[in-house]
């Protein structure tokens, strides 16, 4: 790819990037939401994030998309300890302790 | 709230507090970018561009990855996007708290409106009702203060160092667990647990759809899930 075509990539992705967090702060601003709409976006973050990770952690790019015993131990401990913890820097030192256990073995 | 330092009371300062932690999850995946740019040889200038421009870790790989395979430029910005999608429903999530800020703190929250950001005032923002509108952006400024700058300099270390990174370190983890860390400490009703079971499954179910999208179909489902358990219990 052209010099040019990748700027212009990282271009294009950074405005649009730019209008999907500007897009209800920036332009709704303060005018009130519906309870309806606030009663699901209580929720984003639990809806989005477990999925974005999901696929990465089942199939990992890494073992060639083969399920892989460290990684799932580790997310399920980093998620464990979260939960429990409250504390996500905990749940980060946990999971990365799991998969450097692993790669020690 | 007594035994916190007097320094770490005003909402700037519990934000710098709440954010400077996060490095040690910024570093690694910022890093991770860096040396997987690097290796599919994008000079240092558009590996910056991507984390200043961008800033969103994982449609950056997404990109990266996509272009290496040679998939045509706009396949590659629609399908990097789609991922950024959730960014739509941050922002409107934080609407009730910031919305009548100024414009341009509100224009300078979106540009850092970020998965760290959002995670960590979302849930202090719920804790603290009685924080103005000023407060909040404060809040939300001294957590971007250590994340922001951390994520850019972990992008170019990642990028100069790259081919140092030990084989056995299985970076590639980072960014996994950068996000199931946040997840963790939002499962606080059985309606958060309900919505980020269906999110996973659904993930997976429709992992097969292009473009990302079967992530956002999987977040509608989710959200669906969370506001439906919410208002039967």
């Amino acid at each position: 790819m052209s010099t040019a075509g990748v700027w212009g990539i990282i271009a294009a992705l950074g405005v649009l990037t730019y209008l999907t967090r500007f897009v209800f702060i920036g332009i709704v601003g303060d005018r009130p939401l519906p309870p309806w709409l606030l009663r699901h976006l209580r929720y984003t973050g639990v809806a989005v994030l477990p999925g974005l990770v999901a696929p990465l952690v089942v199939w990992p790019e890494a073992t060639g998309g083969t399920p892989d015993a460290a990684r799932l131990l580790a997310a399920a401990v980093a998620l464990g300890v979260g939960a429990w913890r409250r504390d996500v820097i905990l749940a980060v030192v946990a999971g990365g302790l799991v998969m450097a256990g692993f790669s020690l073995l | 709230m007594q035994a916190v330092p007097s320094v770490f009371r005003s909402p700037f300062r519990k934000g710098l507090a709440a954010g400077f932690p996060f490095i040690v999850i910024i570093v690694p995946f910022g890093a991770l970018f860096g040396v997987l740019a690097a290796e599919i040889g994008l000079p240092i200038a558009q590996i910056m561009g991507f984390s200043v421009l961008v800033i969103a870790g994982a449609s950056q790989f997404t990109a990266v990855q996509l272009m290496a395979d040679g998939v045509p430029a706009v396949v590659v910005v629609l399908s990097a996007l789609a991922v950024n999608l959730r960014m739509v429903m941050y922002s409107a999530a934080m609407v009730p708290h910031l919305g009548s800020a100024p414009l341009w703190q509100r224009a300078i929250v979106s540009y850092l409106l970020v998965d760290q950001t959002y995670a960590i005032s979302a849930e202090v923002f719920e804790e603290e009702p009685a924080w103005s509108v000023a407060d909040k952006v404060a809040f939300f400024a001294g957590v971007a203060v250590p994340v922001f700058p951390g994520w850019v300099g972990a992008t170019w270390a990642g990028a100069v160092l790259g081919a140092q990174v030990p084989e056995g370190w299985q970076l590639d983890f980072a960014m996994p667990l950068a996000f199931l860390a946040l997840v963790g400490p939002m499962l606080k009703t059985r309606a958060h647990v309900a919505a980020a079971f269906v999110s996973v499954v659904a993930a997976l179910l429709f992992a097969w759809v292009p473009w990302n999208l079967g992530l956002i179909i999987a977040a509608c489902l989710a959200l669906l899930t969370g506001a439906e358990v919410e208002r039967r219990s």
